[in-house]
């Protein structure tokens, strides 16, 4: 019994919960966001991604309301929100900070947007008890938040923003104080909380695992543009640029023309060498200039020229990125170029074969790489 | 720990009597039995007594609780908020214009503040009183609340107050239920300096003063320009003992909370 995919983006009778229609954001003669159209549908978890500096929290401020569009609209539910204040707005927020209120304890921080709805006693204290529970910090309800780790104050800052039940949630760095071991437990948790709350999540990150690690869907985002919005495997995998490919893990890129070959193209990389060939989906016209984005992974490495393979080509190994579990091994081409060549340490290290200075084979297959125009 | 040594012992000496001897020495003569004040006679508290039954003294020490009270309250007010506009509101036209008038009071000569107000009052014919005296303390310390209050506010996380917003909250509800339990601190050392000032001043409240209304400071100056009394001795006394209960009671308090918060640190560090 297979599920049915989570792809509301390729359904065209969907309706997204959040529009945004040629917004841009000026601040004096700052453009942060440059005429930006894009869609955020329902139980959705939304990764904005990118260098600091890229937009990426204005996009989350405007959302919020912290921020008004200087051209363009956002619609949220099919309205238009920019005239409506952060403080109606059915949307919450955790702040990268957490924000915490110190003078409240854990348990009158997570009451505290539900006393300003008015509701009733009884209805808060139900409603706390739940978000205790939901975030595991029942035991921790009377101490402020000063007295407890980075950790639980991440917990409560998450069961605060999700106390009034928000069509939207937006995360602001949320694991950004955490160390490596809780970031990833973290990731986990928030995942597990988005599938049982239901809710539409929206995370600003500058953390490319951790968007691949929770998102449904990445936007890459630079210069106040998203360059591509796509799920983690397709920005891996087929990134539209040399820009999303190089921010996205670890890549080599080869530049050279492009000319037709079969079902693929040959690409002229270096005088005197032979071509590497590449098929994908992009197509170039003879002699247009092209690029190779090659994963390390990707490229296998050998002693002996391996036969079956018709990209190979032999380099000298400069140096190795030792990670325990991998072994990044970087090998200059006699071209001059840099290729990187990434293996699992399945034997003990003293069994590797190869060592710095060493002559290599690097080789890969036919669809093994991207290639880009740009 | 460092040991207390010759030196050590001889500067904390000549400290302590440089500052305290003075008061000291009024403490002792206040409970002097001779009317002379540098004649020592043995001990009585006579002087108390006629102190608490002279209703000229009574009368102004009430005037200046209530100008003390009502002026520091009204300058904590309007000090916040001119520190929340300096703080928060960022690049407005004036503001440099603003901020430098705030700070003004802080360095012009007291006896020009308080010709000042006196000409102002005498311009727009208002009879000079008790309300007076607390229109012009509250001019003057106010900039000293603005100060103690925006120096805490440039260290306020802006977040917390839209965190506040985000949850719900009315930008009035927020400053109430987020900002000012934060920086109820600095507020109340605000009040509490500005009660200080209103408490001693004597510059400013003999200017803006009328016949209907005395403060305590401008009837001990005249009182000492006909002489010396043990009565103003007792009366100086009684003062030191209020400000120096108030100030040791601060300090304890302090120190209180910043004990727990650390004993709650430790805690919470240990999970």
């Amino acid at each position: 019994m297979g599920q049915t995919v989570f792809e509301p983006w390729n359904d065209p009778e969907a309706r997204p919960l959040i529009q945004f229609r040629n917004v841009t954001k000026r601040f004096g003669d700052f453009t942060a966001i440059d005429n930006q159209s894009f869609n955020i549908y329902e139980r959705e978890f939304f990764a904005l991604l990118g260098p600091s500096g890229c937009g990426k929290t204005t996009m989350m401020r405007m959302l919020a309301g912290f921020e008004k569009p200087t051209e363009g609209t956002i619609l949220l539910g099919g309205k238009d929100i920019a005239p409506i204040p952060p403080n109606k707005r059915a949307v919450n927020m955790m702040f990268q900070s957490y924000a915490l209120f110190p003078h409240l304890s854990v348990w009158d921080n997570i009451a505290f947007g539900l006393r300003r709805d008015g509701k009733r006693r009884d209805e808060i204290a139900a409603r706390v008890e739940e978000m205790l529970k939901l975030t595991r910090l029942t035991q921790f309800a009377r101490r402020k938040p000063h007295q407890i780790s980075g950790g639980q104050r991440q917990r409560v800052a998450l069961a605060r923003s999700l106390a009034k039940a928000p069509k939207l949630l937006l995360l602001d760095e949320p694991l950004g104080a955490l160390d490596a071991k809780l970031r990833t437990a973290t990731q986990f948790e928030l995942m597990d909380i988005q599938e049982k709350t239901g809710t539409t999540f929206v995370i600003v990150t500058h953390d490319q695992e951790e968007a691949m690690t929770v998102a449904s869907r990445v936007a890459v985002m630079d210069n106040g543009r998203i360059i591509q919005a796509d799920t983690p495997a397709r920005i891996y995998e087929t990134p539209n640029s040399v820009y999303v490919a190089d921010f996205i893990g670890e890549v080599t890129i080869l530049s050279g023309t492009a000319r037709k070959s079969g079902a693929g193209y040959e690409i002229h990389y270096a005088e005197g060498v032979p071509p590497l060939y590449a098929e994908d989906e992009a197509r170039f016209d003879n002699g247009e200039t092209c690029h190779i984005a090659l994963r390390p992974e990707k490229v296998a490495i050998s002693a002996e020229r391996p036969e079956d393979r018709r990209n190979a080509v032999e380099g000298t190994i400069i140096d190795i990125a030792y990670l325990g579990n991998l072994s990044t091994y970087h090998v200059k081409l006699a071209t001059g170029q840099m290729i990187k060549a990434q293996t699992a340490n399945t034997r003990r290290l003293a069994l590797r074969g190869f060592t710095w200075e060493d002559k290599v084979w690097l080789s890969w297959t036919d669809t093994a790489a991207v290639l880009l125009k740009e | 720990m460092r040991r207390l040594t010759w030196f050590n012992a001889t500067s904390l000496t000549l400290g302590l009597a440089f500052l305290y001897l003075p008061m000291l020495i009024l403490i002792i003569y206040s409970f002097n039995a001779s009317r002379l004040v540098t004649v020592w006679a043995g001990f009585s508290t006579q002087w108390y007594g006629t102190l608490f039954s002279n209703q000229g003294f009574i009368d102004a020490a009430k005037v200046t609780l209530k100008v003390a009270v009502a002026s520091s309250s009204v300058a904590t007010v309007l000090g916040t908020m001119a520190a929340l506009v300096l703080v928060r509101m960022g690049r407005f036209p004036g503001r440099t214009l603003f901020s430098g008038m705030i700070y003004a009071p802080l360095v012009m000569p007291e006896v020009i503040t308080g010709l000042s107000l006196l000409l102002l009052f005498i311009g727009i014919g208002l009879d000079r009183g008790i309300f007076t005296i607390i229109l012009a303390h509250t001019t003057f310390s106010m900039a000293f609340v603005a100060v103690v209050v925006s120096s805490r506010l440039m260290t306020f996380d802006r977040s917390l107050e839209e965190a506040a917003l985000d949850l719900g909250a009315s930008p009035f509800d927020a400053f109430r239920l987020v900002t000012l339990p934060i920086i109820a601190p600095a507020v109340i050392s605000g009040w509490l300096l500005a009660f200080t000032l209103s408490l001693d001043d004597l510059v400013i409240a003999s200017f803006t003063a009328g016949p209907s209304a005395t403060t305590l400071p401008i009837k001990i100056w005249s009182a000492v320009r006909l002489g010396v009394s043990p009565e103003i001795n007792a009366l100086s006394t009684i003062m030191i003992g209020i400000v120096a209960v108030g100030v040791i009671g601060a300090s304890l308090v302090t120190k209180r909370a910043a004990l727990r918060r650390e004993a709650d640190e430790r805690a919470a560090v240990q999970g």
